[in-house]
């Protein structure tokens, strides 16, 4: 994976690549330097905590964003087995920004879908970066509908700047898409869990997200509008980036405090992407935890609670 | 949320050369902003906002939409008195607090929204109009709570179910509370679904982002209003994005209707009868006691 680093990692980066420097040199020159090895670890570890510790919103949206950060098929690859893919609509095509299957968690099965970004230039482009068309909602619902029917719970990773602002998405209704996907998902009678895994971008992420369970990793991020639309529209301005970001809420920790989400999920310190495995090992257990509970409702209970738990969404004043 | 709310809005580019034609007495005439005619204002209102000269359907208060709509007398409004506790605390240029009480003095209501219930053409219905001039028509907690409260009770008491669409999208004030207005109508529309009470969705210019992704796209029978935009993402999000001309009407009603995604475009005037023409099919299972 290519190390890209965000300048609030720089330091950080900068550090860790100094130890290792040393490492090599005392490899090669046989002389021992594990003393100042061991300061420049303590150093940079109080560092990360001292970074770590005063994200603010715009710092999490990049994370959220990071290049390097895991999708949705490297989650499938560390912390699922037996994945089978299912491709297309059924109508029209098959969306590549959405990729869903078969897959055991922990040996057991469970229909996993969620939105997909790509690496390298040629595979952005093939993933459309992460922004579905309207095929892909409709793949995702025709899956949830079969977990459905072959009672298997359904886990969503959420992972996409929004829904795809293009004339053939238009066209063919991306409005119908998710507002199907929603009215759909709240009555499925199977357990849904849903995570955003980096970027929550507006309805786009909401047409995979309606769970029993809907839950963040520390460092993503879910929002109506991204930071630079905001800013664009209410600000006037493309430097204010920052304040949207801030006055949006987006965060994990903004979105427990609003009663939006379930529970906000530990990344390796630093974030994901300096550990993805680590990562995907942390959510898999979250999940097993999860699926186990939902599992004990019958398929009504799910249903109910689903309807109950969206019912609730929203502040208002009667008087 | 949509781009176009901050585009000048008809009325003030009227009133803007209203003010240059001194010869043209203020609040008596308009200008039509699409065929340019000039037309007398009480003329415009009787006709509700439709132009008398070129038949473009300018935007159209919630209050005068309930009077097209439902008969004279029967209409009951519900939950007047919600309104936005600002969960946010939300401040950009101005404070979202300041912006909710303009737009509640300039349209006298509590938020973007009336819903209530009355008669139409002598049936029960249950009916949410949007306002535009409230904040763009623009969705935040209290709209989706008030069109969940309109199809709740349209479930409970078995009435069909009118919601009319006219908004910029989901409100960015309220940031992802207001994202998840759009899971709350859907359910509440399929909730209607589930208990097979008609829903009938009326779109008029414009229905846009979270709006159309959520209930305005879920009726048993979408009926758009003649050249209104409806869309996800709005033209000049598109433009800039493909940076190429967008083709001839794109996410104009008529085109949705020949993609597939309104059932009819009808002309305002004529919307009462349609809906009542639909309702007598819709509502043959409801008459007949089926279900209860
Ligand atoms: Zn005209």
């Amino acid at each position: 994976m290519a190390v890209t680093c965000l300048d609030f990692e720089e330091s950080i980066v900068e550090l860790e690549t100094k130890i290792e420097e040393l490492r090599e040199k005392s490899r090669r020159e046989g002389v021992d330097f594990s003393s100042e090895t061991k300061k420049l670890h303590k150093k940079v570890n109080r560092l990360r905590h001292d970074v770590f510790k005063k994200l603010t919103s715009w710092q999490r949206a990049r994370l959220a964003r990071h290049p390097s950060r895991p999708y949705t098929l490297d989650y499938i690859q560390f912390m699922t087995t037996d994945f089978v893919e299912l491709h297309g609509d059924r109508a029209f095509g098959d969306c590549h920004s959405i990729v869903g299957g078969f897959a055991k968690i922990d040996g057991k099965p469970v229909m996993l879908i969620g939105s997909q970004k790509g690496r390298q230039t040629k595979d952005k482009i093939y993933r459309n970066f992460g922004m579905a068309h309207p095929e892909g909602y409709r793949k995702a619902l025709r899956l949830m509908k079969m977990a459905e029917k072959f009672h298997l719970p359904v886990v969503t990773l959420l992972d996409t700047p929004g829904a795809y602002p293009g004339v053939g998405a238009e066209e063919r209704g991306q409005s119908e898409a998710i507002a199907r996907n929603l009215m759909e998902m709240s009555s499925i009678g199977t357990p849904i869990v849903s995570v955003v895994i980096g970027e929550g971008g507006s309805g786009g992420a909401l047409a995979l997200g309606v769970g029993n369970r809907v839950l963040m990793l520390e460092h993503s991020i879910y929002s109506v509008i991204s930071p630079e639309g905001c800013a664009a529209i209410l600000w006037n301005s493309c430097d204010k980036v920052e304040e949207a970001a801030t006055a949006l809420q987006l965060t994990a920790q903004d979105l427990i405090r609003l009663n939006v989400i379930d529970e906000i999920i530990k990344e390796p310190l630093g974030g994901a992407h300096r550990a993805p495995e680590r990562a995907a090992h942390i959510l898999r257990r979250v999940l097993r935890r999860h699926l186990a509970e939902l599992g004990e409702m019958s398929s009504e209970e799910l249903i109910s609670h689903r309807r109950g738990k969206i019912r609730r969404m929203g502040d208002i004043a009667m008087a | 949320m949509s781009w176009f709310t901050k585009a000048k809005k008809p009325l003030e580019a009227i009133k803007e050369l209203r003010d240059k034609k001194k010869d043209i007495p203020a609040g008596l005439w308009r200008k039509c902003d699409r065929c340019k005619e000039i037309v007398y204002i009480t003329e415009l209102e009787r006709n509700f906002n439709v132009c008398p000269k070129c038949d473009q359907h300018h935007r159209l208060s919630a209050r005068r939409r309930i009077e097209l709509l439902i008969d004279d007398g029967t209409f009951v409004e519900k939950d007047a008195a919600l309104h936005s506790l600002d969960p946010l605390k939300f401040k950009d240029s101005k404070k979202y607090k300041d912006r909710l009480v303009s737009s509640q003095k300039k349209t006298g209501l509590k938020d973007g929204i009336i819903t209530g219930w009355g008669k139409m053409n002598g049936r029960p219905v249950d009916i949410a109009a949007m306002d535009f001039d409230f904040m763009g028509g623009s969705m935040g907690s209290v709209v989706g709570e008030k069109i969940t409260r309109a199809m709740e009770r349209g479930a409970t008491n078995r009435r069909p179910v009118i919601v009319v669409a006219c908004s910029g999208g989901a409100r960015m004030q309220e940031g992802t509370l207001s994202l998840m207005q759009m899971a709350k109508t859907s359910s509440a529309a399929g909730l209607l679904a589930e208990k097979k009470i008609p829903y009938i969705s009326v779109l008029a210019d414009p229905t846009s982002g979270g709006v159309t992704a959520s209930f305005a796209m879920l009726g048993d029978v979408i009926i758009a209003e003649p050249g209104a935009l409806i869309c996800f993402a709005g033209p000049r999000v598109i433009a800039q994005t493909i940076r190429e001309t967008l083709p001839e009407g794109f996410q104009r009603s008529e085109f949705l209707l020949e993609h597939g995604f309104v059932d009819m475009v009808t002309h305002r005037l004529e919307m009462k009868a349609s809906i009542s023409t639909l309702l007598d099919y819709m509502c043959h299972g409801l008459d007949a006691g089926a279900g209860r």
